[in-house]
């Protein structure tokens, strides 16, 4: 048997450089050229100002605009940086609830967040995504029906007619891809954004 | 359950099924040395490689010497992944100023990454730089993937080839697998990647002022090109914390597809690689058909149970099943299939929170990997693991009815079922013992994040990740500890190594036997009959063995949801 130890560490190297360095250049280089804005994170500016990604939710609390899904990111406690606090939407430290099918925190925020929409819009059935909380907490998606449940209260808030903002929604549902793959979505940023178009005129 | 979320099922069944042959012939011409399409841009490099490494390409390897240059390359890529790490806070490419990365977190990283496990006790976004993510981890995405398809290629050899000793070349075979298959094809599914909407740039976070004037740091990076090796090499380990559930990792239902269909293209075409380097495609066949019932029996479980939405969730007048810990892009189907993919492989990613699945929706993820995933399985290591299943359902066979066992011409003697029994008993006890461990003592209870039944699923299901070095977790664990991160780490090596090393040792022995022509008394394993032994085999060592920690786990939980029971948090 020939001694291992060379074979071993000039491949290590050379495999390193051509999948750790040259691969990852190459494709930077080339999503850079033929992609640039997917490949920067999708974002959307305003007004000269980066007001978040196409792709990443954000918290919406506001009565007047529609909610995404429940998150359950957390940030560092600026008081103690050893424990965490909640933070919806943190794009910084995705991640879900972990709460399995028998907890009694999981159980308790249900209820707590179906008592609240039953009280914004009595006598609907809730869509589940409204009171689930999504994998990484960024979803930045609902289903249609969820959006649809929102619009007695942000028509509400905002004096306008229940219909203009049903056809709002309907002009932003994404059906699924192919006709197949998926399931129909609403992103709330892009909602939200039109329905500040639509106010603004 | 929709007819098109069954529709969306078969889709992806049909897609896999489609590129097997034409995968497996390529495959086969790139492991049997032969000129490819590539070959004139690639050539050249391989030839570089070998010259600078002292190799000579036609010289082949005993078994011992293939397990040996196997481990030291190993042990190489552990130490520098390890240096990489603990350093990177004062290497380039750290735009979010990193610290280093602390060195019980380092161990356990560097060990799941080389054992191709990728379990995440690290944050992604929140621990690692840009270069420890590409030329850390990225870099053994690749290599410790091609290794897995060299010990596989090795073992169909020791099938294939009569009366001799070697095995063929560890440096060679690795290295084609690493030139000729991960790298163009992770080239094109990136791109393709970042056409849907995934992230590569050397750019920092973004800071993003929201609608309602919130600030937003947005973590971006070079996503693609890690994401596309994670899923091809069935790593699994994340760019990001939430890993494959992330938007910024999965940006629409078409990248969840192609991610999918990446995660079991290479294992599945391995089988159809076996049958032509045999002589015989339709062994290959035969095995993939085993496979493909136990996948669609527990895709099947998996979408009923997560369409029906039981525990806390249940009766409380929603609409939907099981959302809690899944992307509404995705749904039900998408997120399922996904759960099973991934564990029936041994990739790890996710793209919805395993922990928050059903008590029965998450008991097929973990039986996955408790039958040691060979449902298609890690590049190379599903192909090898069912092998050593094969060896035992013919050595079953052969008790029945009173004779030799034998397959494709290979008698299986008292060694080779040895050598299979080796590799198949560490998993449980390593999966089982180490579980056990961690309920006994303090710093292994302090964590789980839920409570009950589901709190000792935790912990089975992080062992049971480790030892069949799948990656996936039910995250609420608090894993990064010293005591986690240690035994995980154990669970890793023995899972990987004493698995790899006695398959090893089964090709040598059987390339070294006489081929037995085949008679009227031979056992056809291309038959029904054949496939359905095997089903069998491998359900009962791995469901019997298991049996009775699925029942404290999963299925008292299910029964306790079912009752209305809850449990509150902590301990």
């Amino acid at each position: 048997m020939s001694n291992p130890l060379r074979p071993a560490l000039v491949l290590l190297v050379a495999l390193t450089a051509v999948t750790g360095l040259a691969y990852p250049l190459a494709v930077t280089g080339l999503a850079g050229a033929i992609f640039p804005a997917e490949a920067a994170g999708s974002l959307i500016v305003r007004d000269g100002k980066v007001v978040g990604s196409a792709l990443i939710g954000q918290s919406f609390t506001g009565a007047g605009v529609f909610h995404g899904r429940p998150s359950a990111t957390t940030a560092p406690d600026p008081a103690d940086a050893a424990t965490t606090v909640p933070a919806p939407y943190n794009a910084a430290n995705s991640m879900g609830s972990n709460l399995g099918p028998t907890s009694a925190a999981l159980a308790e925020r249900v209820r707590g967040d179906l008592a609240r929409l039953r009280e914004e819009n009595p006598g609907r059935p809730v869509p589940v995504d409204l009171v689930t909380a999504s994998g990484s907490g960024l979803d930045p998606d609902i289903s249609p029906e969820a959006a649809l449940f929102q619009v007695p209260r942000v028509a509400r808030a905002r004096n306008l007619p229940e219909d203009t903002l049903r056809g709002l929604v309907a002009a932003q549902v994404r059906g699924r891809t192919l006709g197949l793959l998926g399931e129909p979505r609403v992103n709330v940023l892009a909602l939200n954004l039109a329905l500040d178009d639509l106010a603004r005129r | 359950m929709t007819l098109n979320g069954w529709f969306q099922i078969a889709l992806y069944g049909a897609v896999v099924l489609a590129l097997v042959k034409p995968l497996g012939a390529y495959m086969t011409r790139v492991f049997n040395g032969e000129r490819t399409v590539l070959s004139p841009v690639l050539a050249p490099v391989e030839r570089g490689l070998y010259r600078a490494a002292g190799i000579d390409a036609r010289q082949e390897q005993t078994w011992l010497g293939y397990a040996g240059a196997m481990v030291v390359f190993n042990v190489a890529g552990f130490v520098l992944l390890y240096a990489i790490l603990r350093l990177q806070a004062v290497l380039p490419l750290n735009p979010a100023d990193q610290g280093a990365v602390a060195p019980d977190l380092a161990f356990n990283t560097a060990t799941s990454f080389v054992t191709n496990t990728n379990w995440q006790s690290y944050g992604g976004e929140t621990t690692l730089s840009y270069l420890s993510q590409m030329l850390g981890l990225t870099h053994q995405n690749f290599v410790s993937a091609a290794s897995g398809m060299a010990v596989a290629v090795a073992l169909i050899r020791g099938f294939a080839r009569a009366s001799t000793k070697t095995l063929g070349s560890f440096w060679v075979d690795m290295t084609r697998a690493t030139l000729y298959v991960l790298l163009p094809l992770c080239l094109l599914i990136a791109l393709f990647l970042v056409s849907q909407g995934m992230p590569q740039t050397l750019a920092p976070s973004v800071e993003a002022t929201t609608l309602e004037g919130a600030r937003q740091t947005i973590a971006v990076g070079p996503v693609a090109s890690q994401v596309a090796i994670k899923m091809l090499g069935t790593n699994g380990g994340g760019f990001f914390n939430a890993n494959a559930a992330h938007p910024f990792e999965n940006p629409t239902a078409l990248s969840n597809f192609l991610q999918m269909v990446a995660i079991f293209m290479i294992g599945a075409a391995l089988t159809n690689v076996f049958g032509r380097m045999v002589g015989d495609e339709r062994q290959g066949w035969a095995i993939l058909a085993a496979m493909g019932l136990l996948f669609l029996a527990g895709v099947a479980v998996t979408y009923w149970a997560e369409a029906n939405a039981h525990g806390v969730l249940g009766g409380l007048g929603l609409t939907g099943g099981n959302m809690e810990g899944k992307e509404v892009r995705f749904g039900l189907s998408a997120s399922a299939l996904f759960a099973v993919i991934t564990t029936a492989a041994s990739c790890g990613a996710v793209n919805a929170m395993h922990d928050s699945f059903t008590a029965l929706g998450g008991l097929i993820p973990l039986l996955n990997m408790q039958l040691g995933e060979v449902i298609i399985g890690g590049v190379g290591a599903g192909l090898y693991g069912m092998l050593v299943f094969v060896v035992v359902a013919i050595f079953v066979a052969g008790l029945m009815v009173g004779r030799t066992p034998e397959y494709l011409g290979k008698k299986i003697e008292a060694r080779e079922v040895k050598m299979a029994m080796l590799g198949i008993l560490c998993l449980p006890l390593m999966m089982l013992g180490l579980t056990a461990l961690a309920t006994v003592v303090p710093a292994g209870l302090a964590g789980p994040a839920n409570a009950g039944p589901h709190g000792f699923t935790e912990i089975l299901y992080a062992y049971t990740s480790a030892a069949a070095n799948n990656g996936s977790a039910l995250s609420g664990l608090t894993a990064n500890t010293l005591f986690y991160n240690t035994t995980l780490a154990i669970g890793m090596l023995v899972g990987r190594f004493f698995v790899k090393i006695p398959v090893l040792a089964i090709a040598g022995s059987l390339a070294a036997k006489k081929r037995v022509p085949a008679s009227a008394g031979t056992f056809p394993t291309h038959g029904g009959l054949f496939v359905g032994l095997l089903v069998g085999v491998v359900l009962i060592i791995g469901g019997l063995t298991f049996f009775p920690s699925l029942a404290l786990g999963p299925l008292v939980e299910h029964f306790a949801g079912a009752a209305g029971q809850t449990f509150p948090a902590g301990g």
